[in-house]
């Protein structure tokens, strides 16, 4: 709502991930090489934590190791953006964007690709696809083909 | 340990008027807001010595209850913002009733005001809430998408229909219909919420709330003293909180929310029960967010929401009368400030247009409810 210019300037960079915040300087790393990664601490190896942080919210235990994961998930939800609240989503409402649970455990916001928004459902199963960007790879997702 | 229940009442309260407010800033609304307060009263800002507000969404105002306590003439022992997104007004009375019962401040003018229907001229960077770089990436900006979430596993574990959520909708309207200080006041029907544009399927723009400009304000001092003041004081009888995850990835659940635990606390303290409740202000943010708390209330079973929203239950004249100002989906938007606001009109008895004042009532629930679905806050209050 702000007009100053401070605040529109922010509102443009509004949308992109973070890819110097140092705990997940990895995860977008990776990414880049086509593996979907996530932090698991060393100690208690519990679960997988995402999104990354310093320490273990289980056992608080600051060191931990990256793991490669399968890849494959569940949708958890699933929604339908017919608004955009981003001039770069201008031109692709309808679009869906899911939460994702993969099967280590973890959690991700992603987006169901290769399929109609409105045939996206919970519980369908998914696999990630990588979508390179100039400056970054997103993790996407795409439903499972039945054999 | 001490019960706080019935130790501290709410003796004043202030609303501006709320909509499109052009000529407002952040700091007027808020001005405005503890001046109506101060006059429903009857007291001057020097015997006010403590002031909490709501964190603005604007980073121009570092320790604002210390700013506007002294653009006020509040000279404040006890002053804080606090930070619960829309469980912060509740948050607030609850911290009041806290510092004046453990003798940190006798008198505390609790305000929140925000401005967002129209551009706030106030220079600065907008606060935000820290996660969103791990879901705008992928389109996810809204509170209206978290909460479509919501919906979509609601409908998927219960069968509850996007029809059902139009009931809360509709007898909101209907309420705000009533109301002289609503922003939308044209009744509407189900076939009106179902042909409403979709905002986030499986949210319709009908299951969302407004964009408002305003403030409320409520004043909160011991029962003894509370005696002293001209208009009929409302108790603080029950106070709970629970904040069960911070971002939608660590969410354990979409369909329960904070609600369950904080009034379970809250029912605990007041000693009383669901079905004690005369009336209920429940936060609003989206049609969702007051189903899902009914039931989290326990006036019905898990799944059950949306039966119970329906044949007139919610109305005024019906079994638990629902945000009977208008809530956020019609009347505005103030992160539930004016819920309270409203619980202690109905209380006093003889402050609403007639046609929506619960008759007889004595008790009364109020939510509050933020973040990504993750903070809550609950107040029980009853007429003394």
């Amino acid at each position: 709502m702000s007009k100053t210019q401070d605040e529109r300037g922010r509102a443009a960079r509004r949308g992109q991930p973070f890819l110097d915040e140092p705990e997940a300087k990895p995860f977008w790393a990776s990414l880049r090489e086509h593996r979907l990664t996530a932090q698991r601490c060393s100690s208690c190896k519990k679960k997988f934590n995402f999104p990354p942080q310093a320490l273990c919210p289980h056992c608080l235990a600051s060191d931990y190791e990256w793991v490669t994961l399968s890849g494959r998930g569940k949708v958890y939800s699933c929604v339908t953006y017919h608004r955009p609240w981003h001039p770069a989503y201008q031109d692709k409402v309808p679009y869906n964007v899911s939460l994702i649970d993969l099967d280590e455990g973890a959690r991700i916001v992603s987006n169901v690709v290769d399929c109609p928004p409105d045939e996206v459902r919970i519980g369908m199963a998914v696999e990630v696809v990588y979508e390179d960007l100039p400056e970054y790879t997103l993790p996407k997702f795409r439903p499972v083909k039945s054999a | 340990m001490t019960n706080l229940s019935g130790k501290c009442a709410i003796v004043g309260i202030g609303e501006t008027t709320v909509g499109k407010r052009p000529d407002a800033t952040t700091n007027s609304l808020h001005l405005e807001a503890i001046k109506a307060c101060l006059e429903d009263a009857g007291i001057k800002a020097s015997q006010v010595d403590g002031l909490l507000t709501n964190q603005p969404l604007n980073d121009s105002h570092r320790s604002y209850a210390v700013k506007l306590a002294h653009m006020a003439g509040i000279d404040p022992v006890f002053a804080t913002d606090l930070a619960l997104g829309g469980a912060t007004p509740i948050a607030m009375v609850q911290h009041a009733a806290m510092a004046i019962e453990s003798g940190m401040a006798t008198t505390v003018m609790c305000v929140h005001a925000r401005k967002r229907a129209t551009p706030d001229p106030t220079p600065g960077h907008p606060i935000r809430r820290g996660d969103e770089h791990w879901e705008e990436p992928w389109g996810h900006f809204a509170a209206a998408g978290g909460h479509a979430f919501a919906a979509q596993r609601h409908m998927y574990e219960f069968g509850t229909k996007s029809e059902d959520l139009a009931h809360i909708a509709v007898s909101t309207r209907k309420h705000a219909s009533l109301n002289k200080n609503a922003t939308l006041r044209k009744p509407i029907t189900i076939a009106d919420h179902q042909q409403s544009r979709m905002i986030v399927a499986p949210l319709h723009l009908l299951d969302c709330s407004l964009e408002s400009d305003g403030g409320g304000a409520v004043l909160v001092t011991s029962v003894e003293r509370a005696r002293d003041f001209p208009k009929r004081p409302v108790a603080i009888l029950g106070m709970g909180q629970h904040h069960p995850h911070f971002s939608l990835l660590d969410a354990p659940t979409l369909t329960t929310l904070g609600g369950k635990k904080s009034s379970e606390m809250a029912y605990r303290m007041a000693g009383l029960r669901p079905k004690d409740m005369d009336f209920a202000e429940i936060y609003d943010c989206f049609t969702i967010t007051a189903l899902i708390t009914l039931e989290d209330y326990g006036f019905c079973a898990k799944g059950e929401g949306k039966d119970f929203v329906k044949d007139g239950r919610i109305g005024i004249g019906g079994e638990l009368p629902l945000n009977t100002h208008g809530g956020l989906l019609s009347q505005a938007h103030l992160e539930g400030a004016l819920h309270v606001t409203e619980a202690v009109k109905q209380l006093r008895g003889n402050e609403v247009e007639p046609e929506r004042q619960v008759a007889n009532a004595k008790v009364g629930i109020v939510s509050g409810h933020g973040g990504s679905l993750a903070m809550h806050a609950t107040l029980i209050l009853g007429a003394l």
